[in-house]
């Protein structure tokens, strides 16, 4: 996993971006995660929305995170999500409780699935899967 | 006092090898089930003024509006109409809200009805959400649905208090238990711990032997009041309590992986106005779409403390005899799941207060709590019903 690909190449289901999501993923071209902030009570929202879920101000602003957080919980996929993840497994699917507060979902590029643990420390690795996405997705830095 | 509604009917359809006996279309099915279910309850469907269906048929297209189509299809003008849908536990709801509209007069029949040929039309797959809106987020990552979702939470609540993954496998060998007493069950074969833990893994923890089972199915409950259940000679189930509630769909929005949150917010809706403890429940009937799905139910139902579920379900607890009866037509494990099951969990609780169970009749059943779970632990429902 990780290896760019072409666009012809990627099979896997992308992203149908929208305009409440564009901010997020044009960032993410460029190797920056951001993701909403609320001016109003200070804390950060993922997925990104119209009004702060927590105090349901529209004063938001759009924040680059650290990258930084730890695994909250996994799973490692042994049968595929359909036939295009087939040549992935096993692999693994991880929440990620960002140092900012929100929880992401995302996959782990790791070498060995089975040592992934909860709580591992994780910082962002962006993966350039077209020309058009990148996606956010995960390595484990300090293991539990 | 207003009217009191209660449940007067019940009915399905029967299923060989998970598909249903003699076909049919998902209209056809879901027609059958209904009229099995008015027959229970002596009332036609010309009666029907009140209609409620969930599903995930016909979409795009005729499914859109289902009440709308499925009302063409039977040939009736219902005046009360609700397809709320909030996942498998969407049935639980219907009762409730069938009830409040019987309560007041806004229908006199109400017709609550659910039917998936998916196992006949081989549609179902672990992939394929769209990647749109929410959805976007979470589907790019591969996470097989629905059951990566239930995981994670496994995941999270065996981090947290230590459950095991022998734990989780109690339930599915119990649950088979009650399965081999039931004849329409599709799954009857006795299996052991070992079974589970040596069965295929899909996404850790959770195996194919903690999964439900994919089949087609149809089933039906008929609602009225109390006085035109008299005046129809149909035996009442009363209905005590309800509540419902929903915190996600996206498993990243769920609020806490290790607790049923929703399931919280319903149990405690339905035992405050039923006004009963939870010793006065007699049977439960529990969405169980996955192991852990029946665990942290049963913890946010308050049958057990929170992380305590794992305890709980050892030894066989639910199992025929045990001291907890759960799932006594095998439940969507071994008995049947075709996709949303909560209307099953309803016909089964009825049979059971009525004294219809045959075989895996539980004695003594005077008061039944059933509750649905939808989504990915998003949606919970939960119906208290009693013969008394």
């Amino acid at each position: 996993m990780g290896a760019q690909m072409t666009d012809t190449e990627y099979t896997k289901p992308l992203p149908v971006i929208d305009p409440g999501s564009k901010p997020f993923w044009d960032a993410a071209r460029e190797h920056r995660l951001l993701i909403p902030r609320c001016n109003a009570c200070g804390k950060f929202h993922f997925y990104p929305r119209e009004f702060c879920p927590h105090c349901y101000s529209g004063d938001l602003e759009w924040t680059e995170a650290s990258g930084n957080g730890e695994i909250y919980s996994f799973t490692i996929a042994r049968m595929p999500a359909g036939p295009v993840f087939a040549p992935d497994v096993p692999y693994v699917i991880a929440m990620v409780a960002l140092d900012e507060g929100p929880r992401m979902l995302s996959n782990l590029v790791v070498t060995d699935v089975e040592a992934v643990r909860i709580g591992d420390r994780v910082a962002v690795h962006f993966d350039d899967v077209t020309a058009d996405v990148t996606l956010p997705k995960f390595k484990v830095i300090a293991a539990l | 006092m207003a009217r009191e509604a209660v449940i007067v009917g019940v009915g399905d359809v029967l299923l060989e090898s998970g598909k249903v006996v003699g076909g049919g279309s998902v209209l056809q099915v879901q027609a059958r089930a209904a009229k099995a279910a008015l027959d229970d309850a002596r009332i036609s469907m010309g009666d029907v003024d009140g209609l409620l269906v969930a599903g995930m048929w016909g979409v795009p297209g005729p499914g859109q509006l289902p009440t709308v189509t499925l009302g063409e299809y039977l040939g009736i003008h219902p005046r009360f109409a609700d397809s709320t849908n909030i996942g498998g536990s969407a049935f639980e709801a219907h009762v409730a809200h069938a009830a409040m509209a019987i309560e007041r007069g806004y229908c006199d029949v109400a017709l609550i009805v659910y039917g998936s040929t998916q196992k006949s039309e081989r549609s179902r797959t672990l992939g394929g959400r769209p990647s749109i809106l929410t959805m976007q987020f979470e589907n790019i990552w591969g996470i097989p649905q629905p059951v990566g979702g239930y995981a994670l939470a496994a995941m999270r609540h065996m981090h947290e208090f230590g459950t095991t993954q022998e734990q989780l496998a109690e339930i599915a060998v119990a649950t088979r238990k009650w399965a081999s007493l039931n004849p329409a069950a599709t799954k009857r074969d006795l299996i052991t711990i070992e079974d589970v833990m040596r069965s295929l893994p899909v996404s850790d923890p959770l195996k194919l032997l903690d999964c439900c089972l994919v089949t087609d199915g149809a089933g039906a409950v008929v609602m009225t009041s109390a006085e035109n259940a008299k005046a129809h000679g149909s035996r009442p189930i009363h209905v005590r309590g309800f509540g419902e509630a929903h915190t996600h769909w996206s498993i990243a929005a769920m609020p806490d992986l290790a607790r049923h949150t929703a399931a919280a917010m319903s149990g405690k809706a339905a035992f405050e106005m039923a006004g009963i403890g939870h010793d006065a429940i007699d049977l439960v009937e529990c969405y169980d779409s996955f192991t852990i799905t029946v665990l942290m139910t049963l913890e946010a139902l308050g049958f057990c403390k929170r992380g305590e579920g794992g305890a709980f379900v050892a030894g066989q607890r639910t199992a025929p005899g045990g001291a907890f009866p759960m799932n006594t037509n095998g439940g969507g494990l071994s008995y049947c799941h075709p996709g949303m099951y909560g209307i099953f969990l309803l016909v089964e609780a009825v049979r059971q207060l009525r004294g219809e169970a045959g075989e895996r009749q539980v004695a003594g059943v005077k008061t039944a709590l059933v509750h649905g779970t939808g989504g990915t632990l998003s949606s919970g429902s939960t119906v208290i019903l009693a013969n008394h």
